[in-house]
């Protein structure tokens, strides 16, 4: 048996123990809001944190999760009114066309800024590159990415 | 005043909702009721829902599929401009497939459904219209009797009905039950004026962006059931290939492994229903369900398709334009034309096959019961879907309900739901409501593949620099593969389409086509023949350009020539209008510094295309280094499509469509070795990267008139030749095969 935790609740998985994180998530908890995409770690769909960090959860085997914290996007916000930084970017610049990698493009940017938090188009394109949108909508990412870096200063200005 | 759509037999009738809500259907069907079983309806007469709710929301049933073009947004924008009511107190419901038997077979209660050939918007642009306009007019004449005044003095402000006279408002959630009651009027109200539009036209965000950016959207592959099974398919790896023989001891060993069995897939030269013959495993949780199907051994038939390969293809095209094909549009003397020509310029351009692979696999829901079938899923075509799972089950169409979800993109991959009957097949068979999902590698390597082929174009022009005679001579593995009843001799009709540019451009004009057969299953991919046909026509006028001393600009700039409406007879039609083009080129040309000054190594090139009623152009500029190295700098695309009615749906195709073309003429390409597609995910069938785009990218709408187009495909045809032109100003380098790949390296190594 595993125990972690996800969004903050404790977790206990008693199936496969090479289950990956991500159908963990999807099947037996079911949270959705994890995309699967490409199954290979090739693609960003499937991007939670672990312990703080992006990771893609569908090359994440379960057994290797134990004591570990793991975020997923319905656990970025507190709600639909306390939306995080990127969240409320994502919606000002209206990124999404399907939606359907935008969970994994979110957490992955969050964990993004919290490294880069005055990102230049270059850092941008560096760490993200493997952040995949079939419907093309990295324009609006990266213009996202910088409303959001922006977004967060003001909040830690206010808080 | 509109003709009204909607017929008189169809009424306006109200009945309670769960929530206590009251329904506007604009017609509204209730069989019951209204006693309109006898189903003489047409496609558009009946079926479209406005639900105002007692506090005010006003619930607008979305009929169309999602995949990402925005029409969810859309169309409730057009009945909210007409109904008068805040976009604010807008929600939207996705309705399921509405088909009702007939006399002689389905008809639609809730209009036609589908979404293709960028079609969802101006099909529904004033239906949609017309439904929010009678609800108001309705409303309307609910509150004048309720007062005790005249229809005509009363108008509306948002979500309310003014009476000047009584000095009175009431919110329309008062007048839902009253104007419910009430007839139809014979004929449409008129509809707002273009410049009365207070949402049509206006910025709006997309109606669920929050839910994306919180999870909460529900995909087909997050469909939850109480007792739901998860099911994969180990898929024949050789196209045409079937199940000879399997051992299925190991994975019904796997922990959560409940059942194990062949799927026959279609005899090879047989229609489709689903692509591929194989092993369906069935599990209690979609990992179980792969490791199963990863723990079997199958011994495959290999069919008659084993020993196909892309490279023999290409060598068979080649060999095929070295003889003569079927000539399918032959205008003048084309043959003493260009035997007359003071120069002939010859070309020959490769287009591959390519994969759709959106970012949601192929998966479905099904539930076949003894007399009915429930499917929920992610398609394109409902009624596709309808079609499908009936062919599978044996059930009868009206039993079987279609639910649709949001859409994991499209690009034309949904607009075939053999997963439906695949799902269908799965669950019939086992009895229990169960969830196929499909892998990546599946998604790759089961496609229905834009066709790949060999375009040859040829002009010959006289000696004064006129442009006399043109053909395009094409082998290609044709989109009609497998169609059932498809002669021969129509296989070019999906290839080629004879009313393109530049015909009528050129007096002496011919079409070729040869027909070459590969075992890989074909299908439309976003824009279908136009991403082939512009990128080489496009191509080519550059070529022809230089060949004749000419600026490839003003080539096209006076072979278009002024505005006119010219005959189309294709999707998109009936006519075309070359001055619309020409508009966007400029356009582009003088955003992009057309005739400027570049440094060495540096170029812009441009493109522009009409395409199912829609036109765009682009413009890149692109710096190629000494190693080959390509760097895209700037891209200016812009779209004239009619009217934009939600411009920022446009724009964000105008910039999907043009990361999306440079993308697929990058780097992908699918290729048969022995039989068997050689890609298998992201890594080796690359989609476009953040990197690869640049900041410096302008998406522009210039309206033209008051006839909206779809948008969703218009935007990529010209972007590969618009980025290969520039490749070529920037580095001497023509791009005659796509993808791009190493191209550039290999060529200024040498």
């Amino acid at each position: 048996m595993i125990s972690f935790s996800v969004n903050g609740q404790p977790v206990t998985f008693n199936g496969d123990d090479d289950t990956p994180l991500l159908w963990v998530l999807r099947d037996h908890l079911k949270l959705t809001g994890t995309k699967f995409s490409c199954g290979r770690g090739l693609c960003g769909a499937c991007v939670v944190h672990l312990d703080g960090r992006a990771a893609a959860s569908c090359r994440l085997p379960v057994a290797t999760l134990e004591g570990s914290s793991v975020t997923t996007i319905e656990g970025l916000a507190p709600g639909a009114d306390r939306l995080h930084a990127v969240q409320k970017a994502w919606l000002e610049l209206d990124v999404a066309q399907c939606g359907y990698c935008q969970s994994g493009q979110i957490m992955a940017a969050v964990d993004f800024l919290e490294r880069y938090p005055k990102p230049t188009d270059a850092d941008i394109d560096a760490n993200l590159s493997s952040m995949l949108c079939r419907c093309g909508t990295y324009v609006r990412i990266r213009k996202a990415i910088h409303r959001a870096a922006e977004i967060a200063r003001q909040e830690g200005r206010r808080g | 005043m509109a003709k009204t759509r909607i017929s008189r037999r169809h009424f306006l009738v109200a009945g309670g909702t769960v929530t206590g809500s009251l329904v506007l259907g604009l017609p509204l069907v209730n069989t019951a009721r209204a006693g309109m079983a006898d189903g003489t309806f047409g496609e558009r007469q009946i079926g479209y829902f406005v639900e105002i709710t007692p506090k005010g929301k006003v619930i607008i049933g979305s009929n169309q599929p999602e995949i990402g073009q925005g029409l969810r947004t859309a169309l409730p924008m057009m009945v909210a401009e007409e109904l008068d009511v805040a976009w604010e107190d807008i929600a939207i419901r996705q309705m399921p497939l509405g088909i009702l038997k007939t006399a002689d077979g389905y008809t639609w209660k809730y209009g036609g459904q589908g979404v293709g050939g960028s079609n969802g918007l101006r099909s529904n642009w004033q239906f949609m219209r017309e439904v929010g306009a009678t609800a108001r007019h309705q409303l309307i004449r609910a509150a004048a009797a309720r007062l005790g005044v005249s229809p005509e003095a009363c108008s509306t402000k948002p979500g309310y009905v003014l009476c000047d006279a009584r000095g009175g408002e009431i919110a329309y959630a008062d007048l839902i039950e009253d104007a419910a009651k009430l007839d139809l009027p014979e004929t449409a109200p008129p509809l707002k004026a273009f410049s009365e539009y207070q949402i049509i036209g206006t910025h709006r965000d997309t109606i669920d962006a929050l839910d994306m950016v919180t999870g909460s959207t529900k995909y087909g592959l997050d469909t939850q059931v109480e007792g739901m099974r998860y099911a994969v398919i180990a898929r024949s790896p050789i196209l045409n290939g079937r199940v000879k023989a399997f051992d299925d001891v190991a994975a019904r060993e796997v922990k959560g492994v409940l059942d194990v069995f062949t799927i026959e897939g279609p005899q090879p030269g047989e229609p489709y229903v689903i692509l591929a013959s194989g092993v369906a495993v069935v599990a209690t949780s979609t990992w179980a369900a792969m490791k199963g199907r990863d723990a079997l051994e199958i011994d495959w038939e290999p069919g008659p398709n084993a020993e196909d390969s892309t490279d023999k293809f290409w060598r068979e095209n080649a060999a095929m334009l070295d003889t003569a094909g079927q000539i399918v549009t032959d205008d003048g003397d084309f043959d003493g034309a260009m035997g007359a020509a003071d120069k002939v310029v010859t070309r020959r351009y490769e287009v591959p096959f390519v994969s759709h692979q959106p970012m949601e696999p192929q998966n479905c829901f099904a539930h076949v019961k003894e007399d009915s079938c429930h499917i929920i899923a992610p398609t394109q075509m409902p009624a596709g879907a309808s079609r499908a799972a009936a062919e599978v089950t044996g059930l009868p169409r009206e039993n079987i309900r279609i639910d649709m979800t949001k859409v994991g993109g499209g690009f034309g991959r949904r607009l075939t739901n053999d997963y439906v009957a695949e799902a269908a097949m799965i669950s019939k068979q086992t009895g229990w409501p169960i969830q196929l999902v499909w892998s990546r590698e599946d998604d790759v390597r089961n496609d229905y593949y834009r066709p790949g082929g060999l375009h040859e174009l040829r002009a010959g022009v006289d000696s004064d620099g006129k442009l006399t005679a043109w053909t395009q001579r094409l082998a290609s593995g044709s989109k009609y593969y497998r169609r059932p009843n498809m002669p021969d001799e129509d296989l070019w009709k999906p290839e080629l389409y004879p009313d393109d540019f530049p015909r009528r451009f050129v007096d002496n004009f011919r079409l070729e086509y040869f027909h070459n057969a590969i075992g890989l299953p074909r299908g439309s991919w976003r824009a279908p023949a136009h991403t082939a046909n512009a990128f080489v026509i496009q191509s080519f006028l550059d070529e022809l350009a230089e060949e004749i001393g000419r600026d490839p600009l003003q080539l096209r700039l006076d072979l278009l020539g002024e505005e006119r409406e010219i005959e189309y007879s294709g999707h998109g039609g009936p006519t075309f209008n070359p001055g619309r083009v020409a508009r966007l080129l400029k356009f582009v040309a003088e955003r992009i510094g057309y005739g400027e000054a570049r440094p060495a190594g540096t170029g812009v090139g441009l493109a522009g295309h009409f395409t199912f009623g829609g036109y765009a152009a682009h413009a890149f500029e692109v710096t190629v280094n000494a190693e080959g190295e390509l760097s895209i700098d700037r891209i200016v695309a812009a779209m004239d499509c009619g009217y934009a009615v939600h411009p920022n749906a446009v724009k964000a195709q105008i910039e999907g469509a043009t990361i999306d073309g440079i993308g697929v003429a990058l780097g992908q390409e699918i290729t048969v070795r022995n039989g068997r597609v050689r890609q298998s995910n992201f890594h080796d069938y690359p989609l476009a990267r953040i990197e690869q785009i640049p900041a410096e990218f302008e998406a522009h709408i210039l309206n033209y008139d008051e006839t909206p187009t779809g948008v969703g495909e218009i935007g990529i045809p010209p972007v590969a030749p618009a980025l290969t032109n520039a490749i070529y100003s920037a580095s001497g380098v023509r791009i005659r095969r796509l993808p791009i790949g190493n191209q550039l390296r290999e060529a200024l190594a040498s």
